[in-house]
């Protein structure tokens, strides 16, 4: 066997080929890989939202409980726990790229 | 009546191997992590022995096995990711196997308790955050401060992203447990009204539980995609999250 450039193409061509006469080559079909990938999304986003709420909850009542300042710290936490939800689903859903 | 429908006895944890596993409280939640650690080696020390140019279907099997997970890594967070392929490895294997085994009759399922899956998301956000502070120093805390971000908005978005990050790991946790453990419900649900509908209305009883039968067959086949896409999705994510700790964006 060697490692000659040209023999390496040459043979991949001829697999490639093969493959496509033997059908193996299947296009990809473009709206079953986008409903897998909608299928874990969808799995990924309400636990996503109910997470960063819980955080903010607990965080809020941990932060009373040192500080005693029952119950304003819980609230505002919650509100913040509800904002670091939304921002988990737009992480997940938004425009893709260095942080949107 | 004679059957009540005990949905969660299932995930009772109980002694095995007998006495001597009674002694020190092993449990069948540990036998079966030790069956699956078995598994997964065996499958790759048996599919690995003859190192065939062509391979045979064990072999198929692991060289697959290796080659997803070594792209995911690449693919995920980048040739840095080659560093991390092994803790991946194992974590996927891990969850993967543990998932399928949980759906073997008289199984159990070692995801379907929160004591383990978080145990895992743990291991996994500690080590992010620990990379990230090796790789970048205390750099690492610019993580939770975007670029471009008008100074006084800077305490309420840290915050925010500090709840988002701490979110991670009960996030990544409760949801392998969640679809392990509802899987295993419905399934047992079903199969009791199974029993119930033999025991309470005869010869109709018998011929009306093919329904619930007929279910259970199918929710079978639809456990097998969640506990694979299950397995993946917590792989991907410990990715993502070791990617985010690397590159800090």
């Amino acid at each position: 066997m060697t490692d000659a450039p040209e023999e390496g193409a040459d043979f991949d061509r001829r697999l490639a080929e093969a493959r496509q006469r033997q059908g193996l080559e299947k296009p990809a079909d473009p709206a079953k890989a986008a409903a897998t990938s909608l299928l874990g999304i969808g799995m990924r986003v309400g636990v996503e939202m109910a997470a960063a709420l819980a955080v903010g909850a607990f965080l809020g009542y941990w932060l009373d409980r040192v500080l005693h300042t029952k119950p304003l710290l819980m609230v505002v936490f919650l509100l913040l726990g509800g904002v670091a939800g939304v921002r988990n689903v737009w992480r997940l859903v938004g425009p893709k790229g260095p942080r949107p | 009546m004679a059957t009540t429908i005990d949905v969660m006895g299932q995930f009772k944890l109980t002694t095995a191997l007998g006495p001597v596993g009674a002694s020190v409280n092993f449990t069948q939640s540990n036998l079966t992590m030790v069956v699956v650690c078995a598994l997964i080696l065996g499958l790759l020390h048996l599919g690995m022995a003859p190192r065939a140019v062509v391979p045979g279907r064990l072999q198929a099997a692991a060289e697959m096995l290796y080659g997803f997970v070594h792209r995911m890594c690449i693919d995920q967070i980048g040739e840095e990711g080659k560093a991390f392929f092994p803790f991946i490895f194992t974590l996927f294997s891990f969850l993967l196997f543990s998932n399928l085994f949980g759906l073997v009759p008289y199984q159990f399922t070692v995801t379907s308790h929160l004591a383990i899956t978080a145990g895992l998301a743990v291991f996994v956000i500690v080590l992010a955050t620990f990379v990230g502070l090796r790789t970048h120093g205390l750099h690492f805390f610019s993580y939770f401060l975007p670029e471009g971000l008008p100074i006084f908005l800077a305490p309420l978005i840290v915050v925010v992203e500090v709840i988002s990050y701490l979110s991670r790991p009960i996030s990544l946790s409760f949801r392998l447990f969640a679809n392990m453990m509802a899987g295993h419900v419905v399934f047992e649900v079903f199969a009791s009204f199974m029993v119930a509908m033999a025991a309470s209305l005869g010869a109709i009883g018998y011929v009306m539980a093919v329904g619930p039968f007929a279910l259970d067959v199918a929710m079978t086949g639809f456990e097998l995609l969640v506990a694979a896409l299950q397995a993946y999705v917590f792989a991907v994510l410990a990715c993502m999250y070791l990617h985010d700790a690397v590159h800090l964006h």
